[in-house]
């Protein structure tokens, strides 16, 4: 049974249509990749299911519950979390009290979080850090505190908005192994990433936006050597004579 | 054990403290309490929650107002009536929160609208003659603590300091729970807030009920210490900046920095009466603005947060 459902979702900003009849599904226990180039509608399909914007035509279904008109702490609640593209710690925060918020929506006490909060921080391996303020932590860091805020809130679906993005191929690495363990939980993932090493290691089936519309779907090894993605990412078209810059 | 201490002997100080200055000092510290309250109630919204408020005069005013009308009209006793005031702020909280937070106002829109609603206030007593118009509404003098009416400052003095301790024990129970972690978050970032799951409208009108109707306690305390209410007084905009002011230069967000602020601002302001009130006229205001401006050039953060920082470098300059 699918967890999560898009059903011909569509979003419009001004003249621009972001993202244009979008349908997937999110079986249960699935890493799915969401891919394509940049503008191409990835974060705006994020914004629609985690409730920060309203789809101007389409459905979203979670666990067979229509998600429409419910804000995004509602949607938390139910056991589907996202992260932000630009992680976005509390600055003024130590670590530890920046998981502890998310892990409050668990539980109604402080001293129950500050648990949770420190299993999560030792299984994000950010322990050693765990007093250090928002702003004094490293692109890494931020990267991996974006996704031990989200787990702390005990989801059953995480959205991942480019968690890979801006690290070294070493920390890519260790990000992927963290991933992976998380996934072992039993938590579902929706991943929007552009480090290719990390989608091709990661999903079990990966899905192409491009000018906001699915182009392609499939398993990873296929989707990469499907023309139409290709295009996309290179801009081939029919005279080949857009591609490269000199 | 320090702290225990340390906390003893101010308590104990404070305590005999009425019995030993002169009544010039015992109205300076009433003062200071009184606005170090108010500061602390303004502190939850302004300085947790994030969303500064210029119209807390309003939530003063109803609760000014409502236990004078209660005790003139009604004879209904102040110590009563300053719940019924602090319910209405509540209430009033909640209508100027729903059309701030529902519709998404943030920073400076959330600002003028408090400000616009304190306006609004302040027209309609002017205009409704039970509140006195622009008369003012008088209160008469009949010692009698049923009445919240006393001989001499010092009931007022120990009203005052336990007005304060209450606000900040609610403020230190507020840093310890779930609430207060919500208001810390929201105001860091109010996205990610909601994204983890916190309610951000619910929580942040909790934060401005709870503000305004501690709020309207200190106006009820204000209008039987000075037995005079007039709505240029109590309900303009001069007043609702009286209240953040005190929070702003002790340190937003802390609860030491109303405290802190507030006798700072207090002894600023005698010193420049003292020295120069009988000089020009206006000039001790003039000197009391240098000196403000002053503080928070070089205290940006806040008196409290930048006296902790500089210890905490002091002490780790020190090999232990």
């Amino acid at each position: 049974m699918s967890l999560l459902r898009v059903t011909g979702v569509s979003k419009v900003f001004g003249g621009l249509r972001a993202v244009h009849r979008v349908s997937f599904d999110l079986p249960e226990g699935e890493i799915l990749g969401l891919i394509g180039p940049n503008g191409a509608g990835k974060t705006t399909v994020f914004n629609v299911v985690s409730g920060f914007m309203r789809p101007d035509e389409g459905t979203v279904t979670y666990r067979g519950e229509s998600l429409a008109g419910l804000r995004p702490h509602a949607i938390c609640r139910r056991g589907m979390v996202r992260t932000f593209q630009i992680a976005r710690p509390f600055l003024r925060l130590t670590l530890l009290e920046n998981v502890v918020v998310g892990a409050l929506e668990r539980v109604a006490h402080r001293r129950e979080a500050l648990g949770i909060a420190e299993k999560i921080l030792d299984l994000t391996g950010l322990t050693e850090k765990a007093g250090q303020p928002g702003h004094a932590l490293t692109l890494p860091d931020r990267k991996r505190l974006e996704l031990a805020r989200a787990l702390a809130t005990g989801p059953r679906v995480l959205l991942l908005d480019e968690v890979m993005a801006g690290l070294t191929p070493t920390e890519t690495s260790r990000l992927i192994e963290l991933v992976r363990a998380i996934h072992g939980r039993g938590i579902s993932i929706l991943l929007i990433e552009h480090v290719m090493k990390a989608v091709m290691a990661l999903s079990q089936r990966v899905l192409v936006l491009n000018y906001g519309e699915l182009i392609a779907g499939g398993r990873p090894e296929d989707v990469v050597r499907d023309p139409r993605v290709i295009e996309a990412y290179l801009g081939v078209d029919s005279t080949g004579a857009e591609a490269g810059g000199d | 054990m320090v702290r225990i201490g340390v906390g003893t002997v101010v308590g104990l100080i404070l305590l005999a403290l009425p019995f030993w200055v002169s009544s010039t000092w015992q109205n300076l510290l009433i003062t200071v309490f009184y606005y170090a309250f108010l500061g602390q109630a303004w502190n939850i919204l302004g300085g947790y929650a994030g969303q500064l408020s210029l119209g807390h005069a309003a939530f003063f005013a109803i609760g000014a107002y409502t236990s004078a009308v209660l005790a003139v009209h009604y004879a209904v006793s102040p110590w009563l009536g300053m719940f019924v005031g602090a319910v209405l702020a509540a209430l009033l909280s909640l209508g100027i929160g729903y059309l701030g937070f529902r519709f998404g106002l943030r920073g400076f829109y959330f600002i003028l609208l408090t400000l616009a609603a304190a306006e609004i206030c302040r027209l309609v007593a002017l205009h409704v003659p039970i509140l006195g118009g622009y008369t003012g509404l008088f209160i008469n003098f009949t010692p009698n603590p049923w009445q919240f009416q006393f001989k001499g400052k010092i009931p007022y003095y120990f009203i005052a300091l336990g007005f304060l301790v209450f606000a900040s024990a609610v403020v230190w129970l507020l840093e310890r729970s779930k609430l207060g972690t919500y208001l810390v978050a929201i105001r860091e970032d109010e996205d990610a807030s909601e994204a983890l799951g916190v309610d951000t409208f619910r929580y942040k009108m909790m934060a401005y009920a709870l503000s305004a109707a501690l709020t309207a306690l200190g106006g009820t305390f204000y209008a039987y210490f000075q037995y005079y209410l007039q709505p240029n007084t109590v309900l303009n905009l001069n007043h609702s900046v009286d209240i953040m002011i005190r929070p702003i230069v002790g340190g937003m967000g802390t609860i030491l920095g109303p405290i802190l602020g507030s006798l700072l601002l207090e002894l600023l302001g005698e010193f420049s009466r003292t020295y120069f009130a009988g000089a020009t006229a206006g000039l001790s205001v003039v000197i009391y603005g240098v000196l403000l401006i002053i503080v928070v050039l070089f205290l940006p953060r806040g008196v409290y947060p930048t006296l902790v920082h500089r210890f905490r470098r002091l002490m780790r300059g020190r090999p232990t």
